[in-house]
């Protein structure tokens, strides 16, 4: 696995240690290039377009037509009427340009590492779980544990979504454009969740790690999750990062705050169970 | 896991019986064991309608076994007369009699009394259970998938003004009727529950109810809640109060709806952790488990969302 140099995450500005959350995102390095496909995968040409209707077709027939197009050199993919069938566009393990023009239902793009999809409808229950690299938009809503198990890449619903988003987050970004329902972030391990709107209660709830950036109100903080002080490498980070999905914070990012892991929750002590409780 | 779904047209009646059956198919695969119906017609204040079965699918269906004995076909016409004959014995006045299905009926008669009172003397009859009494109300559910249900019982044709469904995968009670859902909340007309998940307090609330003097006709902790629903309104409640009450009162996780004669609503656990998309427009409404269930009576896109943690809402038809 190439080495992740700080100057190239530097020169991207999207990276930066000083920052609590950490990811396992690694970015991209023409010279190890070999290190970021996998075997056996689809040389595609994002310049070869085509698309196709879902409204008859099984979700498993649907993906197996994903990887038949892929095969074929197909990089640009439009389905239509995917009519919010569970468990479309999972498993995409390459580069691809995917476009659903309309809903998915639970388990969408779950388990990619590298595809940019776009969806113009609206996600159930658990989409991109364990989503490892490339980037999901949702254009409207999405439902509950949105962005579970994440570990790289960029999670963006413009929308609301539902409770438990970003839960045993690993890394990357989650950014949700409008409210999000209770116990966000609930163990939260690495990565950023953007919240752009309100969120429920228990925010942070058992995070051990990883950083949430709030615009709105929070409902109560969950277990050992704690308010800290933006640092102007947070603004810049939040800035471009938003400006690359055409989001704003409502009072600007500069009044966005940041909740982080108080990390008193975790056995980094010798503390009994019990002291453990008095100090909570 | 289970499926529940639910709409309502606002101010007009519409295809209720095919709308709900297109929903509860695209929701099959969240419960094949059963499935069922609570349909809202239009409501005769002079006369009620009642569906009743006098006998479980499988006593018929395997006419053998212990349950139904080799003469349940005898039995059956012998607890049809029966039933007949305790309406007119409490002054009711039938004015028509459907048999969809060997073992279910559908009456329709007056009846000008205390309604627990009629309804306690027919479910005295062993093997007797009212699904659903109400001036509007039509509760219809059977063992199979919805399609399989509504052509047993001609539901195709259905107009109404809301309606709800259930399809069940057992998993804390037996594959039969009376655990299936729909419950109607005995004996209050027109109320009845679809829901989806567990009650951990089941037998807390249970026996607190029935000391109260309320009636279990299954072990499905779902019935606790149309139960409760109906102690709730006893006490004088409104249907949204009570909601609100069953938020807190109630433990585990869950999504219910709950429908009266001229409303429809649903309320969520504290937890979130069960399913419902809600699509709401200025004359109609519908929510389900998935939302493959609304898609399947909507051609075109539309905006729909998860309702979050502890919310109740109600509209009116």
């Amino acid at each position: 696995m190439a080495e992740l140099e700080s100057r190239d995450s530097h020169d991207m500005g999207m990276h930066d240690e000083q920052l609590a959350g950490r990811t396992q995102q690694i970015f991209f390095k023409p010279s190890a290039e070999e290190n970021f496909t996998y075997p056996g995968a689809y040389e595609v040409d994002f310049d070869k377009e085509t698309e196709f209707d879902a409204a008859d077709m099984s979700n498993k027939d649907v993906n197996l037509k994903i990887r038949d197009l892929m095969s074929q050199g197909y990089g640009s993919i439009t389905i239509r009427n995917p009519g919010a069938k569970h468990s479309l566009g999972v498993c995409i393990l390459n580069r691809l340009q995917l476009t659903f023009d309309g809903s998915l239902g639970y388990f969408g793009c779950g388990l990619i590492d590298g595809p940019n999809v776009h969806i113009k409808g609206r996600v159930g229950w658990s989409c991109a779980e364990n989503m490892m690299a490339g980037t999901v938009v949702i254009e409207k809503n999405a439902g509950s544990t949105f962005g579970a198990a994440l570990r790289g890449g960029d999670l963006v619903c413009k929308g609301d979504v539902g409770s438990r988003s970003g839960i045993d987050m690993k890394g990357g970004t989650i950014i949700v454009g409008g409210k999000t329902g209770m116990n966000s972030g609930f163990m939260m391990q690495r990565g950023r969740m953007v919240i752009l709107g309100d969120a429920g209660q228990n925010l942070g709830d058992s995070m051990y790690d990883g950083t949430i950036y709030i615009a709105g109100k929070y409902e109560s903080l969950g277990v050992d999750a704690v308010e800290s002080e933006m640092t102007q490498t947070d603004i810049d980070w939040l800035e471009k990062k938003l400006s690359i999905y055409g989001l704003k914070a409502p009072n600007g990012v500069e009044n966005v705050r940041k909740i982080v892991s108080g990390k008193k929750l975790w056995n980094y002590d010798n503390l009994e169970p019990s002291e453990k409780k008095l100090i909570l | 896991m289970c499926g529940i779904a639910g709409l309502i047209h606002k101010g007009k009646n519409a295809d209720i019986g095919k709308e709900m059956t297109a929903m509860l198919q695209a929701l099959k695969h969240r419960g094949p064991d059963s499935t069922g119906y609570a349909l809202y017609g239009k409501a005769n204040a002079k006369q009620y309608v009642m569906r009743i079965k006098v006998a479980e699918a499988d006593d018929v269906q395997v006419s053998h076994s212990k349950k139904g004995g080799w003469g349940i076909h005898e039995l059956i016409k012998e607890r049809k007369e029966e039933v007949e004959r305790r309406i007119k014995e409490m002054g009711g006045k039938i004015l028509s009699t459907e048999q969809p299905k060997e073992y279910a009926f559908r009456y329709t008669f007056e009846y000008d009394k205390n309604l627990g009172d009629l309804a306690d003397f027919l479910e005295d009859l062993e093997g007797v259970e009212i699904l659903s009494v109400g001036h509007g109300l039509e509760l219809i559910k059977d063992l199979g998938d919805a399609t399989t249900v509504s052509e047993g019982y001609g539901l195709g044709s259905f107009k109404g003004t809301h309606a709800m469904g259930h399809t069940r995968m057992a998993t804390e009670s037996d594959v039969d009727i009376r655990s299936a859902h729909p419950y109607w909340a005995y004996p209050y007309s027109d109320i009845s529950v679809v829901h989806n998940g567990q009650l951990t307090n089941y037998w807390t609330k249970r026996r607190a109810l029935e000391r109260k003097g309320h009636r279990f006709a299954s072990s499905c902790d779902s019935e606790l809640i149309a139960v409760y629903i109906a102690d709730k309104l006893d006490e004088g409640k409104t249907l949204e109060e009570a909601m609100h009450d069953s938020v807190t009162e109630l433990d585990g996780v869950f999504t219910y709806l709950v429908a009266t004669e001229n409303s429809l609503g649903m309320a969520k656990d504290t937890m979130a952790a069960k399913p419902m998309v809600l699509y709401e427009s200025d004359d109609f409404i519908a929510m389900a488990s998935e939302e493959v269930a609304i898609r399947s009576i909507f051609p075109h896109e539309i905006d729909t969302y998860d309702p979050y943690d502890g919310v109740v809402k109600v509209w009116q038809s």
